[in-house]
């Protein structure tokens, strides 16, 4: 059992940039089967298979025949060490190019990485952060040396540096709802930065800290350029759900309206009454928008919701067309479709709600592992 | 109940407690009792996942202060 190959580690960057590129990639997942089955690395042309590692102590002569030849091969774990103590076994049988995933399965679901969705008319930029591993987007305006972020997540960091990257100062943070699947970020960015944090008034009646209230009267100005952000009340999935249109070019839609799906309304725990309101706020607020509009979600839950250098956006327009929560005909079927038959529910999205008003303030850790697993905010993910 | 051989995996991470169980358990007769601790935060879902996929039988689990006592008996 001893081992004297070592084996070389691949970031979750790295790996998130070969699932955009769709590079092959053979993942031999060696967590317990239950956390496999939960959530896993997946993509569109990712294989993988998944071997509990207390099942390789003794040898790994089982998996052999299972590793495709022709695929770089790529250990994972919780962590990172059953990943490294398999892949150098692996080396040891002679499999050449094993890596591990550093950071394990923890560091996949922390990773952002920075896609630029586009120019604003007066000269800013729009730029969106995709989670690969948990399906999370954020967003951040850019406009003149100021910035403002939109769902921000918990990894403050990676929005603070980013920012110093563009010479640019955080002055707002946005939050669309009060999210039950990760932990908002956006209050801490704001006071770390000396910015506003914004938050929808019906979404905050529970919370126990200061807010600016996030309605539709708000006007907030990013840069001294003619940046204007408007929200627009959108309930749904929570009854404070508001949607930011920037630019008048983008359409920031929360957990309300995905590239494949639509909210669900129940993970705050009404969702008989929040369903007509998502009713309203799809087939009749939305469509009063302009179809021009680029629809940026909060969300995704398939790697085929991401387009081009992995940006997960789409037409307004062509969503009314292609996406099944916006084709359903009668208010009682689309009622059937967002109250029955739903995914389960995302890993401690009660207490993450918790931690989302301040009501509990659980350490660096516990946060990590309450975040563990996928967004499940969809109707559709199954 | 009496402990027929005990390891101390505290301090020890992920797979080395589960690597250093299962070697004493190899060692062992069938029907003995092993007694394992660990401080891994992990070790309790993956004890349980490898006890259930083996031969072996779950006694006990218990947590003080970070650390896990498990009893494992041998199948």
């Amino acid at each position: 059992m001893t081992t004297t190959t070592k084996a070389n580690a691949i970031t979750a960057r790295e790996v998130t940039r070969a699932i955009i590129e769709s590079k092959p990639l053979f993942i031999l997942d060696v967590r317990n089967t239950s956390d496999y089955d939960d959530w896993k690395i997946e993509g569109g042309i990712v294989g993988s298979l998944n071997v509990p590692y207390f099942d390789l102590i003794d040898g790994v002569e089982e998996v052999l025949p299972k590793l495709p030849k022709d695929r770089d091969i790529l250990v994972v774990c919780a962590k990172e060490g059953s990943s490294i103590f398999v892949a150098e076994q692996l080396g040891e049988a002679g499999i050449e190019g094993v890596r591990y995933l550093q950071g394990g399965m923890k560091a996949w679901s922390e990773y952002l990485e920075p896609v630029k969705v586009g120019d604003l008319k007066d000269g800013g930029e729009l730029y969106q952060f995709v989670r690969m591993g948990k399906g999370c987007l954020s967003y951040m305006v850019v406009s003149e040396g100021e910035a403002a972020v939109v769902d921000t997540l918990r990894m403050t960091d990676v929005f603070e540096k980013f920012a110093k990257s563009k010479g640019a100062v955080i002055k707002h943070t946005l939050d669309t709802h009060l999210h039950a699947d990760h932990i908002s970020g956006g209050r801490k960015l704001a006071e770390q930065s000396g910015g506003t944090y914004w938050l929808p008034p019906k979404d905050a009646d529970e919370v126990v800290f200061e807010y600016h209230p996030l309605d539709e009267q708000s006007r907030i100005t990013v840069g001294r350029t003619e940046l204007s952000i408007r929200p627009v009340y959108s309930p749904g999935h929570t009854i404070g759900s508001t949607s930011i249109v920037i630019d008048n070019q983008y359409l920031l839609s929360g957990d309300i309206l995905f590239v494949e799906s639509i909210g669900r309304p129940d993970l705050a725990g009404n969702a008989g009454s929040w369903a007509d309101d998502l009713r309203k706020t799809l087939y009749s607020t939305y469509k009063e928008l302009s179809g021009d509009l680029l629809v940026l979600p909060a969300h995704f839950g398939k790697t085929s919701e991401l387009g081009e250098g992995g940006r997960v956006a789409a037409r307004l327009g062509d969503l009314y067309e292609s996406n099944p929560g916006l084709n359903i005909a009668s208010d009682e079927e689309f009622r059937k479709t967002v109250t029955t038959n739903l995914p389960s529910q995302p890993n401690a999205y009660q207490e993450i709600r918790q931690t989302n008003m301040g009501r509990i303030v659980p350490n660096d850790d516990e946060q990590r592992d309450m975040e563990i697993g996928p967004n499940r905010c969809a109707v559709h993910d199954k | 109940m009496k402990i027929d051989v005990q390891v101390d995996a505290k301090g020890l991470a992920c797979p080395m407690p589960i690597v250093r169980g299962k070697k004493a358990l190899d060692a062992m007769q069938s029907g003995q009792f092993m007694e394992l601790f660990a401080t891994d935060k992990g070790a309790l879902n993956d004890f349980q996942a490898w006890v259930k996929s083996s031969k072996n039988e779950w006694v006990s689990h218990e947590e003080k202060d970070g650390v896990h006592r498990f009893v494992i008996k041998k199948g």
